[in-house]
Order: structure tokens, then sequence, then C-alpha cells
């Protein structure tokens, strides 16, 4: 054991495998803020709510239905897409061409709506929801303990985000949807239907919020307020990657669960304000962000 | 005409209104009501108060009984403007309950200053009844040299000589922390290391490898509410008591039991000093509260000692005739034996300490829970005078030496 800046290395490696698999999560989150703020230049602050619906709506498929983690998998995120766009139709919609504060103002709203129906319903400190049977257990990799959940989590979040990107960026789909961004009229001419495509896209963001929380549930307590706590970070992780930017997202979210790990081992008391101080720090230097376009 | 006629009806209503303030007492419930640790007070302390005040009688002995809530959201600076805006407008006469440390180490000044009544029921903290000690608080359930006492000393005895924490990173936890170590040390076992984390923390994963490699045999959970419920599922996840360390959860309440749920939280010892199902007093005190309660939830000891604590302040306010001088109440509150059916006989001492037996209880297992809320089983008893720091260690300026 080599000692490295006064802890061993094995509680290094310990520490930056952690802090990548908490970075997966953020990474999950700020990439579905940053498709529709990219696509719906909505910032969308019911995003920390609608990750916890999603982990809700596992935890209630078990308890009511016994329908188990992997089905939840799918079903949450669709069921909360779903919910998604109907707050799309009937309310964000009226919105397009205002100011981002209406949108925010709205979604910050409809959050708070949801967090204290969940609140009154379910109280303070959650319910419990078991590690699926496939997944329990873990491995002594030498330098740390990993559960073998933690490392389904990190590989299935980066799975999901690659697949986002190449999506977006990469494929027939993802290039009408750009352009629907960039132009709608003349998109429109072209015969595709922009409003739906919007909708859809919301859609698409809030699931992938869903999912996360779905990820989540086996390992934090399912409570009203765990997206509260998150929420405010993952927006610090996508002005630091650069809004709208979906690689930046990604990249961003990694990046800052590994500082912050690291911070918990060199100075835990600042461990929940070093994303906001490496904020300060990247607004100042690059206002568009690390990987944003120029505005 | 109409207007001398409505004067008179408003005269009317004041004079009726001026005679019926002469017996007017006023309890406020401040507690956590959407934090952490809501579900310990919250909500079911303003239902532990209502029904202390529907039992108390006080409204047959021509008492009227007002109640105000509010939400500190475990803010200092909220806490204590809250208190301020009650007690400058009138609106309370005792403030109860509190969970946070923070909050009622400040409030407690406050209530000093403005010579009214502080019944902290939720706050940890033993300095509130140490150096943070007043004539006009009463710290009635529990305190962190209490759960030291109990959960620490068991857990060292049994062979836990070497400790690490993971402490909530304020008041609280540190005090926690302090006392716990306190113990240990006396009892013969080291404390390795510890890590502070946040209070309102939703990953441990950090912390609780951190601990798992300091080696140490016991590692304490120095914080509560939804906080110690995280840890303690992400310990399981990490393995943490299959390889042979032991998880000392400090402070943890029926509620994050039955958030947690049997199959993590199994096995984990705790210290109460109100468990609902402990004798038929405690079962009945808890069926008339969870009737009212959300989900018919059991409750916790903080929401039962906001029970016990409003009854006996409501009892002294009426053999006084009247809750205007703070010092007073609490001065005859400290004189009267207390009785109530969550924690049975007890008294107060000089320096606010509410004293009573405290119980070491074990989370049940699967198989051993029969029915809702069966949740533990009680190892030890701690009897009333051993349970809490002896007024010979207090550095409570009340207390004569």
């Amino acid at each position: 054991m080599i000692p490295l800046l006064g802890i061993s290395t094995q509680a290094l490696f310990g520490q930056l495998l952690l802090g990548l698999i908490n970075g997966a999560f953020y990474a999950m989150l700020s990439l579905g803020l940053a498709v529709i703020f990219g696509m719906l230049n909505i910032v969308n602050f019911a995003h920390g709510a609608l990750y916890m619906v999603g982990a809700f709506a596992a935890w209630f498929l078990l308890s009511a239905f016994h329908i188990g983690y992997w089905p939840a998998l799918i079903l949450a995120p669709l069921g909360v897409a779903l919910f998604g766009m109907i707050i799309e139709r009937t309310m964000l919609k009226r919105l397009a061409g205002l100011d981002h504060i209406y949108g925010l103002l709205l979604t910050f709203g409809l959050a708070l709506i949801i967090q204290g129906v969940f609140q009154n319903q379910f109280g303070a400190s959650g319910q419990p929801y078991p590690l699926p049977e496939q997944l329990k257990g873990g491995t002594n990799l030498g330098f740390m303990y990993l559960p073998t959940y933690r490392a389904w989590a990190v590989v299935f979040s980066l799975s999901v985000c690659l697949f986002t990107w190449f999506m977006i960026e990469k494929t027939r789909l993802g290039a009408v949807l750009r352009a629907a961004t960039e132009n709608p009229e003349l998109t429109r001419a072209f015969g595709i239907n922009v409003p739906r495509l919007i909708t859809l896209t919301y859609g698409f963001g809030v699931g992938l919020a869903a999912l996360a929380g779905v990820l989540a549930a086996p390992i934090y307590q399912v409570r009203p307020l765990m997206g509260a706590d998150f929420i405010i970070v993952v927006f610090a992780v996508v002005v630091i990657g650069g809004m709208g930017s979906i690689l930046g997202a990604i990249g961003a979210g990694f990046m800052l669960g590994v500082v912050e790990g690291l911070t918990k081992v060199f100075y835990p008391q600042a461990a929940n304000i070093v994303v906001f101080v490496i904020m300060v720090a990247v607004l100042l230097v690059k206002p568009t962000g690390l990987f944003g376009k120029k505005l | 005409m109409k207007k001398i006629v409505l004067a008179g009806v408003a005269l009317g209503v004041m004079t009726a209104y001026a005679f019926a303030a002469d017996k007017v007492v006023k309890v406020g419930v401040l507690t956590d009501g959407s934090g952490p640790y809501a579900d310990v007070g919250g909500v079911g302390s303003q239902i532990a108060a209502q029904l202390a005040i529907d039992e108390s009688g006080m409204a047959g002995k021509g008492w009227k009984v007002e109640l105000v809530y509010a939400d500190h959201l475990n803010k200092v600076d909220v806490g204590t403007s809250i208190a301020r805006e009650w007690f400058d407008q009138g609106k309370a006469d005792v403030i109860v309950d509190t969970l946070n440390s923070g909050v009622a180490l400040a409030v407690g000044q406050i209530v000093k200053d403005k010579n009214k009544v502080f019944l902290n029921s939720g706050a940890a903290s033993s300095d509130l009844t140490g150096k943070a000690c007043t004539p006009n608080q009463i710290h009635w359930t529990y305190d962190t040299y209490a759960l030291a006492n109990s959960t620490g000393k068991a857990m060292t005895k049994a062979g836990g000589d070497s400790w690490y924490f993971i402490t909530a990173d304020y008041a609280f936890g540190k005090a926690l922390e302090r006392d716990t170590t306190a113990v240990v040390s006396a009892n013969g076992g080291k404390i390795i290391g510890n890590v502070y984390a946040p209070l309102n923390n939703a990953d441990f994963s950090s912390q609780l490898l951190q601990a798992q490699s300091s080696k140490a045999k016991v590692i304490g959970l120095a914080n509560a509410g939804a906080d110690s419920a995280n840890a303690i599922k992400q310990a399981a996840e990490f393995g943490i008591t299959q390889s042979g360390q032991k998880l000392a959860a400090l402070l943890i309440f029926i509620s994050d039991v039955n958030a947690l749920g049997l199959p993590v939280a199994q096995g984990l010892e705790f210290t109460e000093t109100y468990y609902w199902d402990l004798n038929d007093d405690t079962r009945a005190f808890a069926d008339r509260f969870s009737q009212k309660a959300k989900n018919h939830a059991k409750p916790t000891m903080v929401q039962a000692g906001v029970y016990s604590s409003v009854l006996h302040y409501l009892k002294a306010v009426d053999g006084l005739g009247s809750p205007a001088d703070g010092a007073a109440v609490v001065a005859k509150m400290k004189a009267t034996p207390t009785d109530d059916q969550a924690f049975g006989k007890g008294s107060i001492r000089e320096d606010g300490r509410k004293i009573h037996p405290a119980y070491l209880l074990q989370v049940k297992t699967p198989a051993e829970s029969k029915y809702p809320w069966d949740y533990a089983k009680v190892i030890a008893t701690i009897p009333a005078d051993e349970a809490f720091r002896p007024l010979s260690q207090s550095e409570c300026p009340l207390v004569k030496k």
C-alpha cells in the first residue's frame, strides 16, 4: 500500500470508482435536462421530482402488483414519460416562445406540487425497495468491495447515455430533431409534425429521469425529497457541461462525480459545495460551459 | 342605529374575549415538517400535542388551549424567527419538539430572553441540559448522553472495542460523537477515526468505504432520520456486516425501521425511551395516536415526548393559574412528579433533564414480526437513575454543587 497525498492508493482507487458510480446518476439526470433544454428550450425544474416519481413508480409496481425490478426498469420510465407528455401538451406547450423564466417557474411549481402530494401521501422517510435478487452481493476488487448493483448501475447508465448521444447526433431521427429546434418553420415545411416531435422529446427526457429513479431505488431510500436533494447539483452539472450540450452533460456528470468523491476523502465538509465552486470557476472562465456552443 | 348595534356587538365580543383571555394558553409545535426528520416529529408531533390538549381536561376547567404549528426547515434562522414571531405576537406561551439540535440551541436562548417555556422532545444534543441549560427549558425524551450510554456502552462491552464514526456535520452529530467517544473510552475501547457527512446526505458509499477500510470493529452512525436510513441501507449493500464489522445506529427511530423494512434493518440495536409495544399503557396511547396519524403510524419516542411534555405543562399551568411567567411554570413542572401513559412515572431534575428509563431494543427478523409495527424487542432496560448523565458531571450553571 503506497500512501499518496496522505491516503493510501487503495482508498484512492475506491473513492475514484465510487465517484464514477455517483457520476453515472448525475450523467443520466443531466442528460435528460440537456436534451430537454437543447430541443425545447425549457429549463425543466420538475426533473428531480420526476426522478422521484420514477423511483416511487418502481416501488408501487412492486408493492401493489408484485412486478419486480426488471419490468419496472421499462414500465416506470414509460409511465412517467406519458405523464411528462401530458404535462407538455397541456401546460408547457402554452409557454413556447416566451422567456425561459416562465418555463422555469411552471416546472418549479410542478415540482413543489408533485413533491408535496407524495410527501403527504407517503411521509418523509420513504419506502423500502430491495435489491434485485440477481444483483445482490459483490466482488472484492482488492482495493474495495464493489457491490454488483453499483457496477450494473454504472455500466447501464453509461450505455443509456451513449445510446442517447448516438441517437441525437448520428441518426436521421436526431437530425430531424435538431433541425426542428434550429428552425421549426422550415422543418414543418418538409412535412414533419414538429409539435409531436417536441412532445416526444420531452417524454423521452423525463423518461430518462424516471429511469435514473428506478436505478436509484434499490440503493437510496425511495422518498419524496430524493430528487429535490439532487436536482440543484444536477443543474450545476449541466451548467458546467454547457447548457444543451449532450456530450457535455455526460462528461461533466461523470467528472463531477469523481471530483465530489475525492473531496469526500480529503475534506468531507466541502463535498456538497465543491460542485458549485467548480461551477462558479467555469462560468467565470468559460461562460458557455466546458463543452457548450457559443451563444 | 345600525352602527350603534354593531358597536354594541363588537363590545360584547370584546368583553367576552377579555374574560376568556384570562384563561388562555397557547402551545406552539415547532418541528421539521418536511425534511429528513419529518416522520420522526412533523405533523405527528402536532397530533401528539393535540391529544395531550384534548386529554388534559383543561377545557372542563375553563381553559382555552390553542395550538400553532410551524416547520423550521432545519434552518436555525427560520426557527428563531418563527419563535420570535410567536412570542412577540402572543401566539405561543410554550414551544415544543424542535427536532434539530442546531435550532433547539438557538430557540432555547430566545425562550429564556422572553421568559417563556421550551419543552424539547426531538433535539438530541446533551448540551441542552449541559452548558446551554436555562431555567425555562426541559429536555424531555432522550439525549446524546443517554444514547451513548445505552447503545454505545452495550456494543463496546460486547467486544466492539474499536470505533469509526460517520457523523452528521452539525451540532447534533458532533454532540453524539463526543458523548459516545466518552463512553467507548471509559469502557476500554478506542476511536480509530471519523468522517463527516452533511445533513440530508443521500449517498454514504464514500463514508462507508472509509469506515470499512479503517478495520474498526464498530461503525458508529452519529446521524438520524433519513440519513441513518440511507447509511444503513447502503451498509448492507457494501457488505459491511457480512465482513464482520458491526453497525451501531446510535439514533434510529421506529419510523426509520418502518422505512427501511425488516429485511434490511433486522438485528440492529438501538435505544428508545418510548417504544409503543412495551406495555398496556404505551399501547393504549399508541392506539389513540395512530387512529389520527397518517397511514395509522405508531408514534415515535419524539412524538410520545411531545404528548407527555404538553400534558405535564398544562397541569402546571392549571396549578399556577397562568402561563405568563415561563420560569415559574418550569419550576412548578420540576416540583411535580410526572405520570402519563407514554413514559409512566418520572421526574424532572434541576438541570431540566426529564428522567425515565431507557430501553435497548433490537430490530426483529421478518419471521419474528407478527403484526403491523411489530418491529423490536427489548434486550435491556436501563433504569431511570442510570439512563441519563449524572448531575455530578453536569456543566449546567443551574446545578448547585
